[in-house]
């Protein structure tokens, strides 16, 4: 989270001043191509989920024809497990990336500067500063939200996910030796599917404020965030001729 | 008190045959899961170890449970069990009565001591020192303990004393407390259901005596042979809530077809018991059979995770009585006003401030 304070420019050998734009590669590919999987897979669990609590009106005729519940449960594990996996190998690649990759993994509770940091990002967008601050990886207050909402979050949703699979997949289950203990803390299982239920709130909440965020970001702080998270290259438009 | 005898001497001397003792065994012994060898074992230790003394104690309870456990179906089971223990103590069934009864307690805890089983229907109020519910004279509170201290292990009987149940429901102003928070040195076997279905009760009895152990428990201290399923796991509903059919309405058709109770909020999907398979009143039906939802009788906290009749929880955390969506939604929206708002005032600044693309001033 390196602070860009000064853009530097470049001139040819005819002193004619090509417009100095600084770019930084930032996200490699692993998290490129997870942050869309995983978004992917985000979005079709709350679907799903949504659905298994409230289904849709009943289907009619003889119950060997139809699998409406069945194939939305299915989906849900599906997407459930894919985004697991995808965050062991986004977890793996924290280690093996640059140290932008680790950057939603913790938050550096003890630095002093960083807390200034999200005061500022604070006000920025209650309107109280006039002008961004520009950052390489996620802004401190981006920071913040991605280690506090987004990866907690998403931690305890496999976490009481693979609880609640394992009451169908049984005692036997590595699903249950691994993931069982939620009971010892919740022992009545409706409780895990209420927390569970809430917790899709939290990361719905999350992604609308991430994507509003995203979006606003990429207009108005002289920086590239949407392509960012496409090319890997954060591009800031500064032009300081 | 004929401790010494054995569970066959008992039964013989009661006139029962030794054909319908060895049907009993087996029948015990195939609802235990046993095997192929199960019955002999039963049938061995029956006729060999001598009867296991218990002391059956009602704390705050409505005895459902006992009602229960003398309903049990196999038409020997009764006597069978009632004569299998050496049912020293029960309040509610003995002839006993007053300074009498309380003298067989004193004499059992002395001469049995460390090897008699505590069972325990209901639980003891802990609030303004155990008042809530008097016993011979004092707390019962004080009799658990002090019965407590001298078992080999116990049985707690039914939600009351594994959970607390409806009388620790919120905000629970005699505090009602289930027995493993108030023992906490002994083994305790949970046999949770509001009541516990006859069958797994003596199952459960038959277990303890027949094998002198308490038999294999699962993370909640529920014996593992008749709670490692859900309800909703061997539900016959079950293909119709695969398919995606509900009743969605008490006096729809799809009621009267017998469809799936999910959407009006049947609990099976979370309850762990043996009702769907082993049904009730000898198997005659049970509440889902009925066309009522699983209430969740044998869970912990069942009687406030309600509505009974709905899918959703509602939660309290929140000041409001809502369910996850209702407080999930209120908080999404929010969030989307406020970044529509956000988005607008941007939008306004940004015009008064008009982009050049020049870098802020350094600071
Ligand atoms: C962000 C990710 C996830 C979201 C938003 C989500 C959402 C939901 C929701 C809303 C429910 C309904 C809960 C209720 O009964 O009220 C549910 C149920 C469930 N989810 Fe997830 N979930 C997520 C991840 C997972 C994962 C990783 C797994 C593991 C495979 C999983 C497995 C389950 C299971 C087993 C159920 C219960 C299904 C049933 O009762 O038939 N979920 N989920
Ligand atoms: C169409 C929808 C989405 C868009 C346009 C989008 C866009 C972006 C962008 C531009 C970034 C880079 C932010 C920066 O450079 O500061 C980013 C990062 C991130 N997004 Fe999204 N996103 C979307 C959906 C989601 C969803 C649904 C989730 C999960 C709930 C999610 C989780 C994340 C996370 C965790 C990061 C941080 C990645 C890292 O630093 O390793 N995104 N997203
Ligand atoms: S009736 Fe209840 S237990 Fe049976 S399948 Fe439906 S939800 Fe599950
Ligand atoms: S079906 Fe559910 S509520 Fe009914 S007795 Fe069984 S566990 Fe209790």
């Amino acid at each position: 989270m390196t602070e860009l304070t000064q853009v530097g420019d470049i001139s040819d050998s005819a002193g004619e001043r090509a417009v100095a734009r600084r770019t930084v590669y930032v996200y490699q590919a692993p998290v490129r191509i997870w942050h869309w999987v995983n978004a992917l897979c985000m979005v079709t669990l709350f679907v799903t989920g949504y659905l298994i609590a409230t289904p849709p009106d009943s289907v009619t005729g003889e119950a060997y024809n139809h699998f409406q519940m069945g194939y939305i449960r299915f989906v849900h594990f599906a997407a459930g497990q894919t985004m697991a996996a995808m965050f062991l190998l986004r977890i793996y690649w924290a280690f093996m990336g640059n140290a932008h990759a680790s950057q939603i993994f913790y938050i550096p509770f003890w630095r002093l500067d960083f807390w200034k940091g999200v005061l500022h990002e604070i006000r920025w967008y209650a309107f109280l500063e006039k002008y961004p601050k520009q950052y390489i990886g996620h802004n401190p207050l981006a920071h913040t939200m991605m280690f506090g909402v987004f990866t907690l979050g998403t931690l305890f949703m496999i976490v009481t996910g693979f609880a609640l699979y394992s009451e169908g997949a049984g005692r036997e289950s590595w699903q249950y030796k691994m993931f069982g203990w939620v009971f010892s803390i919740f022992p009545n299982s409706q409780d895990v599917h209420t927390y569970h239920h809430l917790g899709m709130w939290v990361l719905v909440s999350f992604t609308i404020l991430h994507i509003y965020a995203a979006v606003r970001e990429d207009i108005m702080s002289r920086q590239s965030i949407i392509s960012s998270m496409i090319s890997g290259e954060r591009q800031f438009r500064d032009e300081d001729a | 008190m004929s401790v010494a005898e054995t569970f066959y001497e008992v039964i013989r001397r009661q006139g029962i045959t030794r054909r319908s003792f060895t049907k009993f065994c087996s029948l015990t012994a195939a609802s235990m899961g046993l095997g192929a060898t199960g019955a002999a074992k039963v049938a061995q230790a029956l006729e060999t170890k001598p009867r296991v003394p218990v002391i059956w104690m009602h704390g705050l309870e409505c005895t459902c449970c006992s009602e229960s456990f003398i309903r049990s179906a196999h038409p020997l089971v009764k006597d069978v069990v009632l004569s299998m223990i050496s049912l020293d103590y029960d309040d509610t069934i003995m002839a006993a009565a007053g300074f009498q009864a309380d003298a067989i307690l004193k004499e059992t805890r002395e001469k049995y001591k460390g090897q008699y089983i505590l069972a325990v229907e209901g639980n003891p109020p802990l609030n303004e020192g155990g008042m809530f519910c008097i016993d011979g004279g004092r707390p019962f509170v004080e009799k658990l303990k002090e019965m407590a201290a001298d078992a080999s292990a116990i049985i707690a009987w039914g939600a009351c004393a594994s959970w607390g149940c409806v009388q620790a429901a919120k905000p629970n102003p005699t505090q009602a407390t289930p027995i493993d928070k108030v023992i906490t040195d002994k083994p305790i076997i949970k046999v949770p259901g509001c009541p516990p279905i006859a069958e797994v009760m003596t199952g459960v009895v038959t277990f303890i005596t027949t094998f002198g152990r308490l038999p294999e428990l699962d993370r909640q201290g529920r014996p593992q042979m008749f709670y490692s399923q859900r309800i909703h796991d061997k539900c016959y509903r079950r293909p119709h809530f695969d398919a995606g059919q509900f009743v969605e309405q008490w006096d729809d058709e799809n009621a009267r077809q017998g469809r799936c109770l999910y959407k009006m909020g049947c609990k099976g999907p979370t309850t762990y018991n043996a009702c769907s398979t082993v049904r009730w009143n000898n198997g005659v039906s049970f509440p889902i059979q009925s066309g009522h939802g699983c209430i969740g009788c044998s869970e912990d906290g069942f009687w406030d995770k309600g509505p009974f009749y709905e899918r959703l929880s509602n939660i309290n955390q929140f000041g409001v009585e809502a369910n996850a969506d209702k407080v999930g939604m209120a908080a999404a929206a929010t969030v989307g006003v406020a970044v529509a708002a956000h988005a607008a005032i941007t939008a306004v600044s940004r015009v008064k401030v008009k982009h050049d693309g020049k870098a802020p001033p350094k600071a």
